[in-house]
């Protein structure tokens, strides 16, 4: 096993189009870090560049020790799961497995004991002899799975491997995957624009916005302090609110665009101009009485989830584009047309200069 | 999961097929069975008198040594135009696959001969292997083979199965290229990365999921081999030398309209329909059986 690495690398296709505007990461051995980011925004462009399939323009990929640039897709020893599983269609499940084994000449014995761990494993046993054709979806991604642990590469690749999959199989999956890749302790490269599966899964996580890496970190850093306003806005559901404000004239405070109200919280630095956005998760502000209110917000509307509701509303006299979430405990009764009164803890108050959607730190 | 469409009422239905039944049966039905009566009889030169005589045409013919012979010469024949056929076309598909720049241009050059009728493409190979001006007669001779298929019957069958697959490899190059392009690429990335070199990916996965195609062509290139390819031989060798080229098709208006013997010929006609037929039931059992993955 190895780890992996980037160092200022590149992509523009051959029609122009520029993917990857210059990453640098680490991946140390036996990590398992995620891609995250939109549809488009290169994820896919910088996986298929590690496993070959597609050439590195500028800089360099590191497997282990060795630049990897110029090597051809079975030179690399890395493992691939494809968004749409590509089993070969007229293999048996065995045979699909066994396939990369016998292009390696491993010897019949060793590929029939690999094969039959890796079934083991992934509970297909019974499945040995059919076509990919005749096996459910979820059966199907396992046998993905199985043609990549046979081979025990120094890396595994996945390309959105869980998103043909239904909710409840995802989840199920999602939870295998992060088992086996503990158990086997292989390096793991990880695309998904789902940022559930990125939070639960990744050791680290790459979110990646428009072909740039906008933010490297545990998911915990990422999610306690997103370094942008599109980072915060991507990781978290729902969504953080976003209220935009300027910098109270005593510097002790953040006052609110409209009469919203001022926090007593100062962002750490006063960008020019003195212009902000605030940013908080809906999960940070908690209903008070008026008196220890900071925000208002009247309720337009309330998703009740069970365990907790999420109340949607304005901000009271915010303006017109204050539109607050807050998730509050199911037990609570909320209706449209109420008026709640929230406070948020000083640190869970998030401040980005509008300019250019940096943090302020 | 299949559509139907329901008429409520039979007029329409009846209209709509009404001439594809009329041309099935004016130049299919009426002149198959034609041949199957004329295939009883027996009828002097002049078509003055006729005589029924049950199966002795068959008789006869299956006792023809010629007729043996022309048998084994059409298989050699139609083997060796499908595969060629086939297999040229299955290298430009390849090839083409893969281009990206100038598809276009390249696939209309390719599919051009397809639109060239059997009997000019085979005046084209004919002018080009003429022993005495032909091009490539004379290249030929410059590497020291003397070419000459007036006299040599080996020569004269090249020629007739490079005219008969030249005019057949567009019809397969376009199935074979739309047969690669839904392979997913996906598929061919998964065995990259498994290790599997170029020419071995194409054996172990782009040709096995492209052999229901393949299969399909064959049957057709068959069938185009022993029935179509009349104009080609007429033009080229008309049979000669010696018969060396006489396929069964070219035996049909030999012995039908040079020879006179109408029985005789009808007889091979009926033989030749026996087999179209056979060879397509058994096109058609197959792909209902293996078509799908
Ligand atoms: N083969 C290609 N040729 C040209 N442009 C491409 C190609 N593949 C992807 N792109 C472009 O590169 C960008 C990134 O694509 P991709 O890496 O597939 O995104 P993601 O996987 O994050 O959805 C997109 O703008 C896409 O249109
Ligand atoms: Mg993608």
């Amino acid at each position: 096993m190895a780890g992996l690495e980037f160092v200022g690398v590149r992509k523009t296709y051959p029609n122009g189009v520029k993917a990857i505007h210059g990453i640098d990461m680490a991946v140390s051995d036996g990590e398992f870090v995620v891609i995250v980011g939109p549809s488009g925004c290169g994820k896919s462009t910088l996986l298929r560049m590690v496993a070959g399939l597609e050439t590195v323009t500028e800089g360099e990929i590191r497997i282990g020790e060795n630049r990897v640039n110029e090597l051809e897709p079975a030179d690399r020893n890395i493992a691939m799961v494809f968004q749409n599983y590509a089993l070969y269609p007229h293999m048996s499940v065995f045979d699909n497995m066994a396939y990369g084994l016998r292009n390696r000449r491993t010897p019949r014995n060793e590929i029939a004991r690999r094969v039959a761990e890796a079934a083991g494993t992934l509970q297909l046993e019974g499945l040995l002899d059919r076509r990919p054709g005749q096996l459910s979806g979820g059966q199907r991604q396992r046998v993905a799975m199985g043609r990549a642990i046979v081979r025990e590469p120094e890396a595994f690749l996945f390309d959105e491997p869980l998103s043909n999959l239904d909710a409840k199989l995802r989840v199920q999956m999602r939870l295998e995957i992060k088992r086996l890749q503990r158990a086997l302790g292989t390096t793991s490269l990880y695309v998904t624009h789902d940022q559930v599966e990125a939070m639960t899964l990744a050791d680290r996580l790459i979110v990646m916005n428009a072909g740039v890496a906008e933010q490297i970190g545990t998911p915990l850093e990422i999610y306690d302090a997103p370094a942008t306003l599109f980072v915060a806005g991507f990781i978290g559901s729902p969504a953080m609110n976003f209220l935009s404000g300027t910098v109270a004239e005593d510097g002790t405070g953040a006052q609110l665009d409209g009469s919203g109200g001022t926090l007593p919280v100062a962002p750490p630095a006063s960008p020019d101009g003195g212009r902000i956005v605030v940013g908080i998760r809906p999960e940070h502000l908690e209903p008070v009485s008026r008196e220890e209110a900071a925000l208002e917000v009247v309720v337009e509307l309330v998703e009740a989830l069970g365990a907790d509701s999420l109340v949607h509303g304005q901000l009271a006299d915010g303006g017109e584009g204050a539109a607050v979430t807050v998730r509050v405990d199911g037990a609570r009764r909320v209706a449209a047309g109420d008026v709640l009164s929230l406070a948020v803890a000083p640190n869970h108050v998030h401040f980005f200069n509008p300019d250019d959607g940096k943090r302020l730190a | 999961m299949e559509k139907r469409v329901v008429f409520s009422k039979l007029g329409l239905p009846i209209l709509l097929v009404a001439p594809q039944i009329v041309i099935t049966l004016v130049f299919f039905i009426w002149p198959a069975s034609q041949a199957l009566y004329q295939s009883l009889l027996l009828e002097d030169a002049f078509g003055l008198k006729s005589q029924f005589v049950w199966l002795d045409n068959f008789i006869a013919l299956f006792s023809d040594p010629h007729y043996l012979n022309s048998f084994a010469r059409t298989v050699v024949f139609s083997a060796a135009t499908a595969g060629l056929s086939l297999g040229v076309a299955l290298f430009l598909a390849a090839m083409a696959d893969r281009v990206l720049k100038g598809a276009t241009a390249y696939r209309t050059l390719i599919v051009w001969p397809y639109a060239v009728a059997p009997a000019v493409a085979g005046v084209l190979w004919f002018f080009m292997f003429n022993p005495s001006i032909g091009i490539l007669a004379y290249l030929l001779k410059g590497l020291g083979y003397d070419w000459n298929h007036y006299l040599d019957g080996t020569d004269a069958m090249m020629l007739v199965i490079l005219a008969a697959s030249w005019k057949q490899v567009s019809y397969n190059f376009l199935f074979f290229l739309a047969g690669l392009q839904a392979i997913p690429r996906s598929l061919v990335e998964a065995a990259a990365i498994d290790g599997a070199r170029p020419f071995k990916r194409f054996w172990t996965i782009v040709f096995p999921l492209l052999s229901p195609t393949a299969f399909f062509l064959l049957v057709v290139n068959i069938v185009y081999a022993f029935f179509d390819t009349f104009g080609i031989v007429h033009a080229t060798t008309s049979g000669g030398p010696a018969q060396s080229t006489t396929i069964l098709v070219y035996k049909v208006f030999n012995d039908g309209f040079i020879g006179l013997d109408l029985g005789g010929s009808a007889a091979q006609s009926v033989v030749l329909m026996a087999v179209v037929i056979t060879l397509t039931v058994f096109q058609f059992r197959y792909i209902e059986r293996k078509v799908a993955y």
